[in-house]
C-alpha cells in the first residue's frame, strides 16, 4: 500500500476526536453501572425515618428503636441527671461537642438535645470505639468502674464510658462522643428519627 | 500467523520493556493486531465476528451486575427481577442490555456461519476454525436455554419442561435422565439454582475457552476472503502478503465503526421497543411460572425456532418421540460436517454455479420458514406438511452437497483478490 | 457499495424473510384500539384515581411503591396517601389488595390475580376490551360474564360507570349454540359511553405504566444514545475511511 501523501496531521485528529468521543461515551455508559449500586428502592424504604411512640417513656428511663439498622437509645433524663452535666467538663474529651460529624447543629450543646426538649437524649448506641452497644447505667450512684459514677453510659467491650449527653470521658479507648442522629419532636409523644427539624440544619 | 515474519516489538518505556522481558504480552498482542495480515477485500459480511465479541463482552458484564440483585430459587427468581427493573437505579437499562444482547447475539451468530457457508471459510485449512465454532455455537444454545430459564416467568418454566422431557425419548436411561437434569420429578427450585451455576460460571468459562482457541486457530492459518483467494500465495519482498493489511489498524478502525453502527440498532431495539413485540421477550414471561396453568402456545425463543418446528413436524413411531429429537439434533450435526461434505475444489460462492448458489439460498428459505412455523400453535395441518417439506429441504442441502458440490460449474478462481488496484 | 449479486440476493432474501416473519408477530387479534399512553402525566393520574377506588380492593399492584407513583405522576406523597392509599401502607411501601386471598377464593373461586404485569403479559388493549365486554349474566355465580373471556370469575366493577350491558345472540344454527353477536347497553351509567372509553383508557394507560415504570424515561434517554451513537459512528467512519485511503 502507497505510504506517500499521507496525512498524519489528519490522521492524529481524527484518532483523537474518535479517542474523546468514544471516551465521552464510555463514561457516560459506565455511569448506569455505578448507580447500580447505590441503595435500593426497598433499601432506602428501610431506611426511610422511624416514628416512636414516646407516650410511655417515663423519667430516668430508656428505651431502645432501630434506624437504618443501628440500635437508637431514647432516654427521658431527670432534673438531677442534666443537673451534673456542666460538672463533668473537665473530664471529658469533646465536652462542647465540638466534632461536628457527631451531631446536628441544633444538638451542639451541652444537653446535646433540642433546646425546646432538653430533658430528651436521643443517641445512635453504637459505640465510637469499635462498635459495641453500650449499657445504659442512669443511677447517680458510684459504679465498679468509676467511683464517682454520675451517670451515662458503660461499654462493656473495651470499657469506654459516656456522660448522660453521650459525651465521652478521656482515658478511654472510645474517640468520640455517642452519635445524635438527626431526630424531630413531632409532640409530647411522638418523635421522628431520620428527620431533621422543619428549617433546621 | 505462521508464515508471516513478526517486526519484534520493543517498547520504550521502562516498566513496560521489564514486564515484556519476563512476559511477552506486548509481543503477543502486536503479533495478532499489527502483525496479523488479513486479506484487504473484508466486506459487509466480516463484521460479524467482532460484533459476536462485542456483544460477548456485553454479557457477561451486564450478567455480572445483574447477578449482583438477581436471587435465583423458585420463590424468588421472578422478585428479583422485577426488583432489578424497578428499585434498582438503572436496573432496568442493565436487564434490557442482557436481553437485546442475548438476541443479538443469535443475530450477528448466525450471519457469521452464513458468511462462512458463503465463501467456504470451513474448507481446510480452516476446518477447525469451523468446528470450534460450531462448538461455540452449541455451548451459546445452552447457555441461552439456560439464561432464559432464570426470570422463571411462565416461559422460563414450561420451556424448560418441554426442553428437558426431550431427553426422556432415550430408550432405558430417558425418564432417570430427566429426573437428573431437573433435580426434581418437575422443573422447580433445584432446576432453577443448577441452571444458574452453570449459566453465570460454567459456560461462560466454556465459551471464554472456545473464544479464544477458534481465535488462535483462525490466525494460525489466517482468514479466508469473499473470493476465497490464498493471500498467502504472492508474498511481498519482505515476506508480507500483498492482498493483504495489517488488521491494525485498518480493520480495528473499520471493526470501530461497524460497532458503532451496530449499537445504534440495538439502541434502537432496547430503548424503543425493548422486547421487540415479544419476540425477543415472550410476553407470557411477565406471568410468574405456575405448574398448574400451561399457557396457550409454548413456544422457545425465536433463535430455537427452527428447530422447535422441526421436532414437531416429526411424528411419533413405535411408542417414542425420539425421531423428532434426533432429527432436531441431527440439523445441527449436519453443519459440523459441512467441511467433509463440500467437495468443491472452489471455497467462495462467487467462483461456483447455480446449484450451490441454489442450495444456500434454500437452506436460509428453510431456516427462516421453519422459525416462522415453530413460532406459531403447530397445529394447521397444511402448515405440518409445509414443515416437513422444508426439513427434508433442509438435510437436503447437506445429505446432497457431496454430489452437487462435486458436479457444479465453477469459474476460475483469480490469482489475487479482486479488489486490487 | 454492495457489488456482488450474490451478496444483494442474499439480503434480500434475509430481509424479506425477516419482514415476514416480524409483520405477523404482533397481532391485535380482535382487541379493540385502547390509545392507550404512558407519555400523558394526567391521563396516568387519572388512571391512577380509578385504580385505587374500584380495583384495589381486590387487585395487588405488589411490584409497585405510592412513592414511586408520586414521582412518576408529578403527586406530591401527601396526594398519594390521602387519595390513592386506602391501606395502613407507608407511602414507600407497595399496593397490596385489602382482600384476603383465601376469602377472595372463597367468594369469587379463584384469588384475584395481581395485576402489575398485566399490561406486559397481555396488552393495554386486552385490558381495555376486556373492561368493555362484561355483560349481564344469570347462569354465572357472580352475574357477570366477559365475551373476551368467557367464564371470567370477576365482577363488573365498573358497572355503575359504565352501565349495564346484556347480550344479543345472533340466530343459532341447527345443532349448534347460539353465540354472541353483539352486547348491547340497555341501562345507562353515571358516564356516556365516551366518557367510560376515556376513563378505561387512562386505566389502561395506567396499567402500562405500572407494568414498566421505567418507561416514562426510556424513551428521553434513547433519543440522545442514538444521536450520540449515529455522531459517534460517523466519527469514526471518517477515521475509517482516513486509513483506507492506504489499501487499494
Amino acid at each position: 500500500m502507497a505510504n506517500e501523501g499521507v496525512n498524519h496531521g489528519r490522521r492524529r485528529f481524527l484518532t483523537a476526536t474518535t479517542a474523546v468521543v468514544g471516551g465521552v461515551g464510555a463514561i457516560t455508559a459506565a455511569v448506569p453501572f455505578l448507580k447500580y449500586w447505590e441503595p435500593s428502592a426497598k433499601a432506602k424504604l428501610a431506611g426511610a425515618p422511624v416514628t416512636q411512640d414516646i407516650s410511655k417513656l417515663e423519667m430516668g428511663q430508656m428505651l431502645i428503636t432501630e434506624w437504618r439498622g443501628s440500635p437508637i437509645f431514647i432516654v427521658r433524663r431527670t432534673k438531677e441527671q442534666l443537673a451534673v452535666l456542666p460538672s463533668l467538663d473537665a473530664q471529658l474529651r469533646d465536652p462542647k461537642s465540638e466534632n461536628t460529624a457527631q451531631q446536628p447543629a441544633f444538638a451542639q450543646n451541652e444537653f446535646r438535645s433540642h433546646k425546646e426538649h432538653p430533658e430528651l437524649l436521643v443517641l445512635v448506641g453504637v459505640c465510637t470505639h469499635l462498635g459495641c452497644s453500650p449499657k445504659y447505667v442512669g443511677e447517680l450512684t458510684p459504679e465498679p468502674f468509676d467511683p464517682n459514677w454520675k451517670g451515662g453510659f458503660f461499654c462493656p467491650c473495651h470499657k469506654s464510658r459516656y456522660d448522660m449527653s453521650g459525651r465521652v470521658f478521656q482515658g478511654v479507648p472510645a474517640p468520640a462522643n455517642l452519635p445524635v442522629p438527626p431526630y424531630r419532636v413531632v409532640s409530647d409523644t411522638q418523635i421522628v428519627i431520620g428527620v431533621n427539624p422543619e428549617g433546621a440544619a | 500467523m505462521a508464515g508471516i515474519p513478526q517486526t519484534p516489538y520493543k517498547p520504550s518505556n521502562k516498566v513496560l520493556a521489564w514486564v515484556e522481558d519476563r512476559l511477552p504480552i506486548g509481543g503477543f498482542l502486536s503479533s495478532h493486531t499489527s502483525g496479523y495480515y488479513a486479506p484487504k477485500n473484508f466486506n459487509l459480511w466480516y463484521y460479524f465476528g467482532s460484533l459476536a465479541l462485542l456483544v460477548l463482552v456485553n454479557q457477561i458484564l451486564t450478567g455480572i451486575f445483574l447477578t449482583m440483585n438477581y436471587k435465583p430459587g423458585a420463590a424468588t427468581a421472578f422478585d428479583s427481577v422485577e426488583f432489578i427493573m424497578r428499585d434498582v437505579d438503572w436496573g432496568w437499562l442493565i436487564r434490557y442490555m442482557h436481553e437485546i444482547g442475548a438476541s443479538m447475539f443469535f443475530i450477528v451468530v448466525y450471519l457469521h456461519m452464513f458468511r462462512g457457508l458463503m465463501y467456504g471459510s470451513f474448507k481446510k485449512p480452516r476446518e477447525l476454525v469451523w468446528i470450534l465454532g460450531m462448538l461455540i455455537y452449541l455451548t451459546l444454545m445452552a447457555e441461552a436455554f439456560m439464561g432464559y430459564v432464570l426470570p422463571w416467568g411462565q416461559m422460563s418454566f414450561w420451556g424448560a419442561k418441554v426442553i428437558i422431557s426431550l431427553f426422556g425419548t432415550i430408550p432405558f436411561i430417558g425418564d432417570h435422565l430427566v429426573q437428573w437434569i431437573m433435580g426434581d420429578y418437575i422443573p422447580g427450585d433445584a432446576t432453577v439454582n443448577r441452571f444458574f451455576a452453570l449459566h453465570v460460571i460454567a459456560l461462560p468459562l466454556v465459551l471464554l475457552l472456545l473464544v479464544v482457541l477458534h481465535l488462535a486457530a483462525l490466525h494460525e492459518v489466517g482468514s479466508n476472503n469473499p473470493d476465497g483467494v490464498d493471500i498467502k500465495a504472492r508474498k511481498d519482498a519482505n515476506g508480507l502478503p500483498i492482498d493483504g493489511i495489517p488488521f491494525h489498524p485498518y480493520y480495528t478502525v473499520k471493526d470501530l465503526f461497524g460497532a458503532g453502527f451496530f449499537l445504534m440498532i440495538c439502541a434502537f431495539f432496547l430503548f424503543f421497543e425493548p422486547t421487540v413485540g415479544g419476540i425477543f421477550l415472550e410476553h407470557d414471561n411477565f406471568i410468574e411460572a405456575n405448574r398448574l396453568v400451561t399457557p396457550e402456545h409454548i413456544k422457545p425463543v425465536w433463535y430455537f425456532t427452527p428447530y422447535y418446528a422441526m421436532l414437531r413436524v416429526v411424528p411419533s413411531y413405535f411408542g417414542t418421540a425420539i425421531w423428532g429429537v434426533l432429527v432436531m439434533f441431527g440439523a445441527i450435526v449436519m453443519l459440523f460436517l459441512v467441511p467433509w461434505l463440500d467437495k468443491s475444489p472452489v471455497k467462495s460462492i462467487r467462483y461456483r454455479g447455480w446449484m450451490t448458489r441454489t442450495a444456500l439460498a434454500v437452506l436460509v428459505v428453510c431456516f427462516v420458514w421453519l422459525a416462522k412455523i415453530g413460532s406459531g400453535p403447530g397445529t394447521d395441518p397444511s402448515e405440518v406438511i409445509i414443515g416437513r417439506l422444508l426439513t427434508i429441504l433442509y438435510y437436503g442441502v447437506f445429505v446432497l452437497m457431496p454430489i452437487y458440490s462435486r458436479i457444479d460449474a465453477t469459474k476460475p478462481v483469480p490469482d489475487r483478490v479482486t479488489t486490487h488496484d | 457499495m454492495i457489488k456482488h449479486t450474490m451478496t444483494k440476493f442474499g439480503l434480500i432474501v434475509l430481509t424479506a424473510a425477516l419482514a415476514v416473519g416480524t409483520a405477523s408477530a404482533e397481532e391485535g387479534e380482535g382487541l379493540l384500539a385502547s390509545n392507550s399512553s404512558v407519555g400523558n402525566i394526567a391521563g396516568l393520574q387519572r388512571g391512577a384515581q380509578t385504580f385505587f377506588n374500584y380495583c384495589s380492593g381486590c387487585h395487588s399492584l405488589k411490584y409497585m411503591r405510592y412513592s414511586r407513583i408520586a414521582e412518576d405522576l408529578n403527586l406530591s406523597e401527601e396526594m398519594v396517601t390521602k387519595n390513592l392509599i386506602f391501606t395502613d401502607a407507608k407511602i414507600g411501601e407497595t399496593a397490596l389488595a385489602t382482600i384476603k386471598a383465601k376469602d377472595a377464593e372463597n367468594w369469587f373461586g379463584k384469588a384475584p390475580p395481581d395485576l402489575s404485569l398485566e399490561a406486559r403479559a397481555k396488552s393495554p388493549d386486552w385490558i381495555y376490551t376486556y373492561l368493555k365486554s362484561f355483560y349481564v349474566d344469570p347462569s354465572r355465580p357472580v352475574g357477570w360474564n366477559n365475551t373476551l373471556f368467557p367464564g371470567a370469575s370477576m365482577p363488573n366493577v365498573l358497572w355503575e360507570l359504565q352501565g349495564v350491558q346484556t347480550s344479543e345472540l345472533a340466530a343459532a344454527k341447527p345443532g349448534e349454540d347460539a353465540h354472541i353477536e353483539k352486547l348491547v347497553l340497555s341501562k345507562p351509567g353515571k358516564l356516556s359511553p365516551q366518557q367510560y372509553d376515556e376513563t378505561i383508557r387512562d386505566l389502561s394507560s395506567f396499567l402500562q405504566y405500572v407494568g414498566e415504570p421505567a418507561a416514562l424515561k426510556r424513551e428521553a434517554v434513547g433519543v440522545w444514545v442514538v444521536l450520540f451513537l449515529a455522531f459517534f459512528t460517523f466519527i469514526a467512519w471518517l477515521l475509517k475511511t482516513e486509513y483506507w485511503k492506504d489499501v487499494h
